[in-house]
């Protein structure tokens, strides 16, 4: 499928990347030569095949995802959270100001 | 005296017990050989203070017999594995500056294993691609060189792989005597057969993920890269294991690789799968890999010729899945919480986040965000995401029905030697295609080797990759001893 200028711009607000006008068309032309690669899929018949959704085939006697108890296992690490922030204040992550 | 750079880790680990020579002097000939070798721009950081410091601590253990299965041996980690107060990037710029709070699974056991870190090792940005030259932190350089190219030149220059490129080009230049590395396509086996090293990547489960950057959580695997098929044995059973932190780390006792070795292959059966070997194969790929087989047999192994039906389609599969995944894992990269924020913050949240974004991955991780985010939308969830993950079910099951038949399976592990850095790659699919033998074992989860077993007729390392059914570590290990033996493979000898 050929992707056009309006998709990219739609995909990229759905990513959060700003695209520039300016690389919208090479951005769509080599997404597209992608797009279209992976479309050989449509000749493998995968009718009544169940999809594999994780790193262990599921069933039979593979692994299952494990339970545990619904407990508070850490926390009260304000400072080490914060440590990275690009900007903390007073115990918060900064962002810019969202409200007039 | 010997050079210290030249010991595999299991003489270093037996003399090191005999007191032949210290654990500090051990880490110190390899920080000498980094600081030589700098030019390879193998290191995104280096921890010369924590190594000495480590070091010392290992030889305190050393004399009063407390000593763990790596104690002293000075190893390298790939900055994907989140490591405590020492900078973690993923090869990207908006992780720059990241100092983790904690120390990743992993990287925490070969710790408490006695292993030195020396630092921290280039790679793809967030292991995203094959050639190491997605990283921000510049490309890493191949220590091997072609016959056919005047070494001292930029022609000379190779790539080491990827997306452990700099784990591959440090281990094989002697830089340490050991690496991390993690493959969610080929990122350990690739770069191992660029670099004529052995890269393992163990059974999707067996390395707890817990504190390693994210790229595609049902693919990512953390492995070992070292010079033999002993050390990579050796450091593999330090790095696995059940890590409660980690949902999908397989509650299993770790098995003692290193007591597989020897086991040899007599009466085992290989498949040699027949989708392989397509029209146009590398002549001197195709070559080593009868030779491979030839060896097998030699050691009293019976090869059996399989098919794989589903081979060609894995590469395609892939990249809707890690792309998928990798849209929502990077998610996090938002300019709030830690990393890179774009200082002129637009008017809004979501302008500050669209734009510190832009600015802080590269075009490729932008270009799998924006497909993955594509196949994962609205109307098109069906038609791609769900369609790959059940064409990802038939290649599983190609594998399962094989090994019915068969022990282990050996094909090669990339489809050529290593190329020229400085050449044309920007072609996205040409660059994806470096995998297109060691997917197919990532897609389905199971375990895979690469063992360097030859020169091409340029003087580049090739290796051989050899599978095995999921958990079954051992006889892969015993396969590529086999291998390692009959082959006789030139390692480099030692730091240049």
């Amino acid at each position: 499928m050929s992707l056009d200028e309006a998709t990219i711009r739609r995909i990229a607000t759905l990513a959060r990347i700003e695209v520039p006008q300016a690389e919208l068309e090479a951005t769509a032309a080599k997404l597209s030569g992608i797009l279209n690669w992976i479309e050989q899929l449509n000749e493998v018949n995968t009718d009544n095949v169940a999809p594999m959704s994780g790193g262990t085939v599921s069933g039979g006697t593979d692994l299952t995802l494990p339970w545990r108890t619904d407990v508070v296992t850490d926390g009260d690490q304000q400072e080490m959270v914060l440590a990275n922030a690009p900007e903390a204040h007073a115990g918060f992550f900064a962002v810019p100001k969202v409200v007039e | 005296m010997t050079d210290l750079t030249s010991f595999t880790i299991a003489a270093a680990r037996d003399r090191l017990a005999k007191n032949e020579f210290t654990a500090l002097e051990l880490t110190d000939a390899h920080l000498k050989a980094m600081e030589k070798a700098k030019g390879l721009n193998a290191f995104i950081t280096t921890t010369a203070e924590v190594a000495r410091t480590r070091a010392k601590a290992s030889d305190a253990r050393l004399q009063t017999g407390t000593a763990g299965a790596l104690e002293g041996i000075p190893i390298g980690i790939k900055d994907l594995f989140c490591t405590e107060g020492v900078q973690t990037t993923a090869g990207s710029h908006i992780l720059e500056g990241f100092k983790p709070p904690y120390e990743s699974t992993v990287s925490q056991k070969l710790r408490d294993a006695g292993a030195v870190m020396l630092g921290k090792l280039n790679m793809d940005e967030f292991a995203m691609g094959s050639s190491n030259g997605t990283s921000y932190f510049g490309p890493v350089k191949n220590p091997w060189k072609a016959r056919s190219r005047p070494p001292d030149s930029e022609a000379g220059d190779l790539v080491p792989g990827g997306s452990s490129g700099g784990s591959a080009a440090a281990v094989a230049a002697h830089l340490v005597l050991g690496a991390t590395g993690t493959d969610t396509g080929g990122s350990i086996r690739q770069p191992a057969s660029f670099c004529g090293i052995v890269g393992v990547k163990p059974t999707y489960g067996r390395c707890s993920r817990w504190g390693i950057v994210a790229f595609a959580s049902s693919l990512d695997q953390a492995g070992p890269m070292t010079r033999t098929v002993r050390d990579a044995a050796i450091m593999l059973k330090a790095m696995c294991g059940h890590d409660p932190k980690d949902s999908t780390s397989a509650p299993l006792a770790v098995p003692d690789f290193e007591a597989a070795l020897g086991k040899g292959v007599k009466g085992l059966r290989i498949g040699i799968p027949k989708e392989y070997r397509p029209d146009g194969l590398n002549a001197d790929v195709a070559l080593l890999w009868d030779a491979g087989v030839q060896w097998l047999k030699d050691a009293g192994a019976t090869p059996v010729e399989i098919s794989l039906p589903h081979t060609k389609s894995a590469l395609p599969t892939y990249y809707i899945v890690a792309p998928a995944e990798a849209s929502s894992n990077l998610a996090r990269y938002d300019g709030l919480r830690f990393g890179q924020r774009d200082r002129t913050m637009g008017n809004s949240l979501d302008e500050m986040y669209a734009k510190t974004r832009a600015a802080g991955f590269g075009a490729e991780v932008k270009r799998r965000i924006l497909i993955g985010t594509y196949v994962l939308s609205a109307g098109y969830y069906d038609a791609y995401y769900v369609k790959a993950q059940k064409v990802r079910a038939l290649i599983a099951k190609d594998f399962t029905d094989a090994f019915s038949k068969v022990d282990a399976i050996l094909t090669p592990t990339a489809p050529t030697a290593a190329f020229g850095l400085h050449g044309k790659q920007d072609d996205p699919i040409a660059m994806y295609l470096n995998d297109v033998f060691t997917v197919p074992a990532s897609l389905a989860g199971i375990p895979g080797a690469s063992v360097p077993a030859g020169l091409n007729n340029d003087g580049l390392p090739l290796g051989l990759q050899v599978l095995t059914k999921r958990w079954d570590e051992e006889t892969m290990f015993r396969v590529c001893q086999v291998l390692e033996d009959a082959a006789r493979f030139p390692t480099l000898k030692v730091a240049p």
